[in-house]
C-alpha cells in the first residue's frame, strides 16, 4: 500500500513538473478534469448526475482541449478509490468533487490538493477549511428563509401551517430554523412538525395523520418535492384540496410543470438546484482554459419559482 | 422440539394474549390522546397503510415458520412496482386506458413477484445457499435495479392510467377500502393454510427439525421453495395495492419493509428460529407497528427525534410480554 502510494507520488511529481515547465501556449494545452459525485440513488442525485453529464458533453464540444473523467460512487470508500485512480492513471489537472461524506473525504482531497491539482468542492464542505480552491453550494438557510418569507407574506395572522421535515440532519435543521425565523412575528401558527424523511410514502402517512388531527390547516411546508407529492395525495384523499396549499422545494420537474400550469394547490416552489454541479464544472473549466479568476466561494441562491418564471426552471429531460 | 409450543400455548394464556393486550393498550392510549383516533377516517388510513406490510408479513410468517428468512421483500416490492409501472406505460398505446391495461399490469406484478420468489427459493432450497445470504444479495440487486430502471429518479405511471387505477387504493366495498379487504382476505386464507392444511404443518415441521421432517416423508425442498414463491406472490399482490396510491416508484420505495414485516411476524408470536407460526398474531403485529406511528403523529407528545426509540421499546416490550413463562422451557 505504502509502496504504491510512493510510486504514485513520484509519478505525480513528475507529471506536475512537466505541467509546470511546459510553455504557456494556452491554445495547444490540453487539460483533464476529474469529476467525482455520488451515484444516482435518489431523485436529487439522479438530477445531479444528469446535469453533470450534460455539462461535460457541452464543455467537451466547446473546448476540444478539455477531457473529462466522471466517476460515480455508492459510498465514501469507493469515492476515495475513484479519486486516487484519477490522479494516478488519468493525470488530472483539476478535481470537481461532491464529497459523499465530509470526514472520510477530507484527507484524500487534501492529498490531491498538495499535488498541485485544482480542487473544486460542491455542496458538502470538507471538515478542514481552506483545502479547496473553489467551493460551490446551494443555500440551505436561504432555502428555508425564502419559503418562510412567502408564508409570512401570503398568510394572515392566526393561519395554521404544518411542516414536514426531512431526515434528521444538520442540513434539515438549518432549513427549518431559517423557516421559523422568517415567519417569526407574522402570527402564523405552526401546528406541528414531523419527519417525512424526504420520502413520498412517509410524507403521505404523516400528512394523513395531520389531516386527522387538525380540522383547520391553511398551508403545508413540505420542504421537498418528493414529500410534496405524498402530501398532495393525502390532501386529495381527504377531499380538502380547496382548503390549503403546499410548498415543496428543490424544483422537481413534475412539480414545476404544475406551477407553470397555474395549479392553485402549488403556488410556488423554492430552488435547491441539482444543476449546481454544472456550475462547478463550468467554473472549473473556465479557470483552466482562460485567465478568468474563479477561486473563492460560489453560493447559489435559493430562488422562488412562481408561475411567471417557472419555465426557466423546467428541465423535461432530467430525471428529477 | 415440535412439542414445545403446544403445552406453552395452553399453559400460559399470556403468551397467546400478549400481542392482543399490547394492541388493546395502544388503542386505549390512542383514543385517550386524540378524539379523532377512532374516527372512520383515521381507522381507514391506518388499516389501509398497514395493508402492504401486512400482506407481505403473512407470507413472511410461512417463510420464518419454515426456518427461513427473506430480507429482499422491500427491494423486491420496489422492483416489482417499477416493472409494473414501466410495462403499463408501454402498454397504454396498445391496450388503451381501461380494465385490460390494469388487469395486465396486475398480472405482470404477480408474475414478477412469483418469479423473484422462485429465484430466491431455487437458490435457497436447490443450491443450498443460506437464506440470509441469498436474500441479502437479492435485496441489493433489486434495489439497484429499481434505481437503474428509474435512471436515478422516479418512475411515474401514465397520468390517465393512474387516474383510472387510483380507486383500487382509495375506493372499496361497503365503505371498507380495497387494500383492507385484500389484507383481511390474505390474512384469513393464511391463517387457514397455517392451521388446517398439510402445507402449514409441513412448514412448522421443517422449521422445527429438518431431519425429522425429511424422515417423515415431507418433501422438504419443495415446501421450503414454496414458502419463498408464496412470499414473492404476496409481494406482487402488495405492489398491486401500493402502485395506485402514489402512482410512482423509486429507489426509496419500500425501504426497510423487510424489517417491519419480520418485526411484525415476531411480535405476533412466531418463533424466529422457525417451527411455530401464527398468522393472526402477525396481523396484530402489523397493526401494533402502524398504530405506534399513527399515535406518535397524532399526539406529538415527544420530540419526533425519539420516534424510533419509542417504536423500538414497544416492539421489545410486546415480545417480552408474550415470552414470559417461556423461560421455564
Amino acid at each position: 500500500m505504502k509502496r504504491r502510494d510512493m510510486f504514485k507520488g513520484a509519478l505525480l511529481g513528475l507529471a506536475a513538473a512537466t505541467a509546470f515547465t511546459a510553455p504557456a501556449t494556452a491554445q495547444d494545452e490540453s487539460y483533464t478534469i476529474g469529476v467525482a459525485i455520488p451515484s444516482a440513488t435518489h431523485g436529487f442525485m439522479g438530477g445531479l448526475n444528469y446535469h453533470a453529464q450534460a455539462a461535460i458533453a457541452r464543455l467537451e464540444e466547446t473546448y476540444p482541449q478539455l477531457s473529462f473523467v466522471l466517476a460515480t460512487a455508492g459510498d465514501a470508500g469507493k469515492m476515495v478509490n475513484d479519486i486516487e485512480d484519477m490522479v494516478a492513471t488519468r493525470d488530472i489537472d483539476a478535481l470537481v468533487v461532491l464529497p459523499f461524506e465530509s470526514e472520510p473525504l477530507t484527507s484524500p482531497v487534501q492529498a490531491v490538493k498538495e499535488q498541485g491539482i485544482w480542487v473544486t468542492v460542491v455542496d458538502r464542505g470538507l471538515s478542514v477549511p481552506g483545502i479547496e480552491d473553489l467551493y460551490v453550494a446551494g443555500d440551505n438557510t436561504g432555502f428555508g428563509r425564502v419559503a418562510g418569507e412567502y408564508f409570512a407574506q401570503t398568510l394572515d395572522e392566526g393561519d395554521n401551517v404544518v411542516v414536514l421535515r426531512g431526515i434528521p440532519t444538520t442540513l434539515d435543521n438549518e432549513r427549518v430554523d431559517a423557516f421559523e425565523a422568517a415567519i417569526e412575528g407574522s402570527g402564523i401558527n405552526v401546528l406541528d412538525m414531523q419527519h417525512g424523511n424526504w420520502n413520498r410514502d412517509d410524507a403521505f402517512n404523516v400528512m394523513q395523520d395531520f389531516l386527522s388531527k387538525y380540522d383547520d390547516i391553511d398551508a403545508v411546508w413540505a420542504a421537498d418535492d418528493d414529500m410534496a407529492i405524498g402530501v398532495l395525495e393525502a390532501i386529495n384523499q381527504a377531499n380538502r384540496n380547496d382548503e390549503m396549499w403546499v410548498v415543496g422545494g428543490a424544483g422537481m420537474k413534475e412539480i414545476i410543470k404544475r406551477i407553470m400550469d397555474g395549479d392553485p394547490q402549488l403556488p410556488v416552489n423554492v430552488t435547491y438546484p441539482p444543476a449546481q454541479i454544472a456550475t462547478a464544472i463550468e467554473l472549473t473549466a473556465l479557470g483552466l482554459v482562460s485567465a478568468t479568476p474563479v477561486a473563492g466561494r460560489f453560493i447559489i441562491g435559493s430562488q422562488i419559482i412562481t408561475p411567471d418564471n417557472a419555465a426557466q426552471f423546467y428541465f423535461p429531460d432530467s430525471p428529477f | 422440539m415440535t412439542d414445545i409450543t403446544a403445552p406453552t400455548r395452553t399453559r400460559f394464556s399470556f403468551h397467546v394474549l400478549g400481542p392482543l393486550l399490547a394492541l388493546v393498550a395502544l388503542i386505549i392510549l390512542g383514543a385517550s390522546l386524540n378524539s379523532n383516533f377512532l374516527s372512520y377516517g383515521n381507522v381507514t388510513n391506518v388499516l389501509a397503510r398497514s395493508a402492504f406490510i401486512g400482506i407481505i408479513a403473512v407470507g413472511m410468517t410461512f417463510v420464518i415458520t419454515a426456518g427461513g428468512i427473506d430480507l429482499s421483500v422491500g427491494s423486491m416490492a420496489a422492483f416489482v412496482a417499477g416493472v409494473m409501472i414501466l410495462s403499463m406505460n408501454a402498454l397504454v398505446p396498445t391496450l388503451g386506458i381501461g380494465v385490460p391495461l390494469v388487469a395486465t399490469g396486475m398480472a405482470i406484478a404477480l408474475l414478477a413477484g412469483l418469479a423473484a420468489g422462485l429465484l430466491n427459493g431455487l437458490l435457497i432450497a436447490k443450491a443450498r445457499i443460506e437464506a440470509f445470504i441469498v436474500t441479502l444479495g437479492a435485496m441489493g440487486v433489486y434495489r439497484s435495479l429499481t434505481t437503474w430502471l428509474a435512471d436515478g429518479g422516479t418512475l411515474s405511471l401514465n397520468f390517465d392510467a393512474r387516474t383510472f387505477y387510483r380507486p383500487v387504493y382509495y375506493d372499496g366495498l361497503f365503505g371498507i377500502a380495497w387494500p383492507i379487504l385484500v389484507f383481511a382476505l390474505v390474512a384469513i386464507l393464511g391463517e387457514m393454510a397455517m392451521r388446517k392444511t398439510p402445507f402449514g404443518r409441513h412448514c412448522a415441521a421443517l422449521g422445527a427439525n429438518e431431519q425429522v421432517a425429511r424422515y417423515s416423508a415431507i418433501r422438504v425442498d419443495l415446501v421450503r421453495m414454496s414458502t419463498y414463491v408464496l412470499l414473492g406472490g404476496l409481494v406482487g399482490l402488495a405492489t398491486i395495492m401500493y402502485v395506485p396510491r402514489l402512482g410512482s416508484a423509486s429507489g426509496s420505495t419500500g425501504v426497510l419493509w423487510e424489517l417491519e414485516a419480520i418485526a411484525a411476524v415476531i411480535i405476533g408470536g412466531t418463533i424466529l428460529k422457525g417451527g411455530y407460526g401464527r398468522v393472526w398474531g402477525t396481523v396484530v403485529g402489523v397493526l401494533i407497528l402502524s398504530l405506534i406511528d399513527n399515535i406518535l403523529n397524532l399526539a406529538s407528545i415527544v420530540s419526533p427525534y425519539l420516534n424510533g426509540t419509542i417504536q423500538g421499546v414497544i416492539v421489545i416490550l410486546a415480545v417480552v410480554l408474550q415470552r414470559q413463562g417461556r423461560s421455564a422451557d
